[in-house]
């Protein structure tokens, strides 16, 4: 193709001087229009990336310092007992928050696709708090959790009196806590992408299952769970980054606490890079936190980007 | 005989799927609830009842103190200023970055360049980055244009980092506008902004309100940014709510808390019950690609 574009050159439009200008500019203007966001992606991404890469290699506290001392601040960090727990946490708290959030969500998803009356509004139901803040989350299940007040008190008088329920302020129990009220927020959402997912199933292939005298459950397992493989990899992609950017919940539900037991590393991140000056340590941990999402992220765009070719 | 057993047990599972499904459903209210009971109760009421009691009176003081006089941090001035901080930020944030989305996605529709599809593809990863990792530069930043802690500075922010989704709906929503529309219009002369103005955007009011209730739930959720780039005159709600139940004067006001959160959530709320048909569909847009 291009070849046959060199040996037949473009028959040339001459015009004044000032058509030849707004012709370049007619067929500039896309790129014009599309060069702020660009100017700002390179910039504020990519550029804050690098920005952010090199700080990680030097010893700012309050104030960047551009004297670089290699990989200290990472060793720092991997000897740092608060970021060794934010870590713990994240793993402990991500894979519980997914896996419940999917199991959840795909029940809730196979009951309701059951042809129920009134889906509209239980499914209205299940994902309004998706609709709501972390931070108005982790206020009201501060409340509802707080040991006191709250739910123990309730089932201790509804007659249950050696009901306890104190995980909030129970150091090795509090990372549940933030899982109770992540999947209270985020569940209905998971809810929501399988229905879809169930609704574009080949209803063809159903009928033969069938026909052949398939039961029900064997048709979920065998046929409709497996057609929805790309639902569960988007789903579980969102959820885990909901899970490694949660910051918010955090700071309104535990703050961290008690101690520096529930927090995640978006939180040792906050801390350190703001309001304790080091913000070497803290742009360190953005880049290990930055690697994790990308280690997620790449297999994802990868195989989107395989399967598009391939399709 | 036996068609009438098998019959039976249909019926019982299906009383079992309702029943199952309205209990989730008591579930995920329950929280709001309790947070609405919790604010219309006085202190005393609170301490001697449990989660679930109804209030004896409807007494509405503690949503008037927690919007008029309830303390944040240094101040006592109650939420009422910083929800309309909130609104200051959310509605230019919102506008400038959908109109910007919509422009962006035309061009990576309808006027591909050599590159335009690298270029879409760097403009995507924007969507997944974690924000930590761009939170210290733009503090210099915003300090050097001498925006640091203003209403301004965070809509920028809001605007660089919101473009990335504003961008993917309107070009996904483009992608499946037929071309020959288009390309008639291009071959009678029709300008760029001729054909945005006249050809697609009559035809993007679904999308406009996809891109406009995604940006407004999620800047008006935001926390991470504003409580590292606002100022304390120019706080958001989230940030001034977090800071309101977390700064202990005297006794715990759970009433008050509770009411300040329900005003922090209203907006967002009463969006998902007006349009809650486009709410589903803009987040189900980012995952499942259309």
């Amino acid at each position: 193709m291009n070849k046959q574009s060199v040996a037949l050159p473009q028959p040339e439009v001459k015009r004044g001087g000032f058509g030849w200008l707004t012709d370049t500019l007619a067929r500039a203007l896309p790129k014009l229009v599309l060069a702020p966001t660009v100017v700002a992606t390179i910039v504020c991404i990519y550029g804050y990336i690098g920005w952010t890469a090199l700080l990680s290699f030097t010893n700012s506290r309050i104030l960047p310092v551009w004297k670089f001392n290699g990989t200290v601040q990472y060793e720092k960090l991997f000897e740092n007992d608060r970021w060794l727990v934010s870590l713990e946490n994240l793993v402990l708290f991500g894979g519980l928050f997914i896996l419940v959030c999917l199991a959840i969500g795909i029940f809730m998803a196979i009951l309701l696709d059951q042809k129920i009356r009134g889906e509209g509004v239980i499914r209205a139901i299940y994902l309004y708090p998706m609709a709501i803040s972390f931070i108005v989350t982790g206020t009201a299940w501060k409340w509802l959790l707080n040991p006191g007040l709250g739910l123990e008190k309730m089932v201790q008088d509804w007659g249950f009196a050696g009901f306890s329920f104190d995980w909030l302020v129970n150091p090795d129990m509090v990372v549940y806590c933030l899982v109770i009220a992540a999947v209270w927020q985020s569940s209905g959402f998971v809810m929501a992408l399988f229905l879809a997912g169930l609704r574009g199933v080949d209803q063809e292939m159903v009928k033969a299952a069938q026909l052949d005298g398939a039961s029900l459950p064997m048709i979920y397992r065998r046929i409709i769970l497996p057609s929805l493989k790309p639902v569960f990899f988007s789903a579980f992609v969102i959820l885990s980054h909901i899970a490694i950017k949660s910051f918010d919940l955090v700071a309104a539900l535990t703050g961290g606490g008690p101690g520096y037991s529930s927090d995640l590393p978006a939180n040792f991140m906050y801390t350190h890079a703001f309001t304790r000056g080091q913000m070497g340590l803290g742009a360190a941990s953005a880049m290990v936190m930055l690697g994790g999402v990308l280690a997620i992220l790449v297999p994802y765009l990868y195989s989107e980007l395989r399967g598009k070719k391939n399709g | 005989m036996v068609k009438a057993q098998a019959d039976m047990t249909q019926r019982m599972l299906r009383y079992g799927i309702y029943l199952f499904l309205g209990l989730m459903a008591l579930i995920y209210l329950m929280p709001f609830w309790v947070m609405l009971l919790t604010s219309l109760k006085d202190v005393e009421e609170i301490r001697s009842g449990t989660l679930l009691s109804l209030p004896g009176s409807l007494d509405l003081s503690a949503w008037d103190k927690a919007w008029n006089s309830a303390c944040t941090g240094t101040t006592c001035e109650g939420i009422g200023p910083y929800f309309m901080n909130s609104f200051k930020i959310v509605i230019p944030a919102v506008a400038i970055s959908t109109l910007l989305g919509a422009l962006n996605g035309y061009v990576l529709s309808m006027w591909r360049f050599r590159g335009s599809e690298v270029l879409f593809g760097l403009l995507l990863v924007g969507c997944f980055i974690p924000f930590q990792v761009i939170l210290l530069p733009m503090v210099r930043t915003l300090s050097v244009f001498g925006m640091a802690n203003s209403t301004s500075g965070l809509i920028s922010v809001h605007v660089i980092y919101g473009v990335a989704f504003t961008t993917l709906f309107f070009r996904n929503f483009y992608i499946g506008i037929p071309k020959e529309l288009i390309s008639a219009a291009k071959l009678d002369g029709a300008g760029f902004f001729f054909i945005f103005r006249r050809i697609l955007l009559p035809l993007s009011t679904p999308i406009i309100v996809v891109s406009v209730i995604w940006q407004f739930t999620q800047i008006w959720n935001d926390f991470l940014f504003g409580v590292v780039f606002s100022g304390v005159d120019t706080q958001p709600v989230t940030v001034a709510l977090n800071n309101l139940v977390n700064t202990s004067f005297g006794g715990k006001q759970y009433n008050v808390d509770m009411a300040a959160a329900l005003i922090a959530a209203m907006p967002t709320l009463l969006v998902y019950i007006v349009a809650g048909k486009y709410f589903v569909r803009g987040l189900t847009a980012g995952a499942v690609k259309g």
